[in-house]
């Protein structure tokens, strides 16, 4: 039995589906923020999918692409989720600042 | 055969512990779930011709995003319960229905045969992965590249920023200024 490129994008597909269900589901800013990652990744692993796929190195590239933007991502929301709970020291989660404003 | 072996372990850790993520309580069991899903779409890299992203996505995402992750959960102690109440009624059901949906819908469209895509004629992956990549990065896509950097140095500035002055202190500045600041995890962006 081999291993087609089929199956990683069933993966992939998989892993975004649990990522967007986690984001539905969960009331925690930073484990929403996980999901996200994990919803990232699943893009990153088709995109590298492809780049096999069709012997063709963009995909790769933008996968790198993908990487910085999330770490860009991850600093500033948790610098966000910081500056809330100083702000609010009971808690924060998603829905004690649904109204975008303090 | 190694690789059907290598690929199923790598798709049971990926998916097992990104539900993990999903359903750990506490937020540090869900960031170590977060490095056993990194970790194994690092091995997928690797079967697929991308070493390079493999050792970025370990440095990167498994160590520096996970510790920035753990360190703020640390410093502000959210390893508290999440309430189960419902602010938006149904919210929890909906939210499985709508993952299912996406699934299902993702399947579908991906049985199509429109969705291959067609090559860019920019280089295979042949040569070796590192040097077609680099080549690429460094001329066709200088300018995003450099669009990449200026995105770090303003991220960087901004949670810095953002981390420090939040507003009125509002006697919550027991936290200490500058302590906080998250800036240990963005240096390591490539």
């Amino acid at each position: 039995m081999r291993v087609t490129d089929t199956w990683y994008l069933v993966v992939g597909a998989l892993l975004f589906s649990v990522g967007a269900a986690g984001v539905l589901l969960r009331r925690n800013v930073l484990v929403i923020l996980m999901c996200i990652e994990l919803m990232l990744n699943a893009a990153n692993l088709s995109f590298v999918t492809f780049a096999r796929r069709l012997d063709d190195v963009t995909g790769q590239v933008a996968v790198f692409f993908v990487l910085v933007v999330a770490a860009a991502e991850v600093a500033v929301g948790l610098a966000i989720v910081v500056a809330i709970f100083r702000q609010r020291r009971r808690g924060a989660t998603a829905d004690d600042v649904s109204l975008l404003r303090g | 055969m190694v690789e059907l072996v290598l690929f199923v372990l790598a798709a049971a850790v990926t998916l097992g512990g990104a539900l993990g993520v999903i359903i750990a309580r506490n937020p540090v069991h869900a960031a170590l779930h977060l490095v056993a899903v990194l970790v194994a779409v690092a091995v997928f890299f690797v079967m697929q011709q991308a070493p390079l992203l493999a050792a970025v996505q370990v440095i990167v995402y498994a160590s520096a995003v996970v510790v920035l992750f753990l360190f703020v959960i640390m410093l502000l102690g959210i390893d508290r319960r999440e309430s189960l109440t419902e602010p938006l009624r149904h919210q929890r059901p909906l939210a499985i229905a709508v993952a299912v949906a996406l699934t299902i819908e993702v399947a579908v469209l991906a049985g199509h045969t429109w969705t291959t895509g067609a090559r860019t004629q920019q280089g295979t992956l042949s040569g070796g992965a590192v040097e077609v990549l680099a080549e690429n990065v460094f001329t066709r896509y200088l300018w995003p590249f450099e669009v990449l950097a200026v995105l770090l140095v303003v991220a960087v500035v901004g949670g810095v920023t953002l981390a420090r002055h939040s507003g009125e202190p509002a006697g919550a500045d027991d936290l200490g200024e500058g302590r906080a600041a998250p800036e240990p995890g963005e240096v390591p962006g490539p």
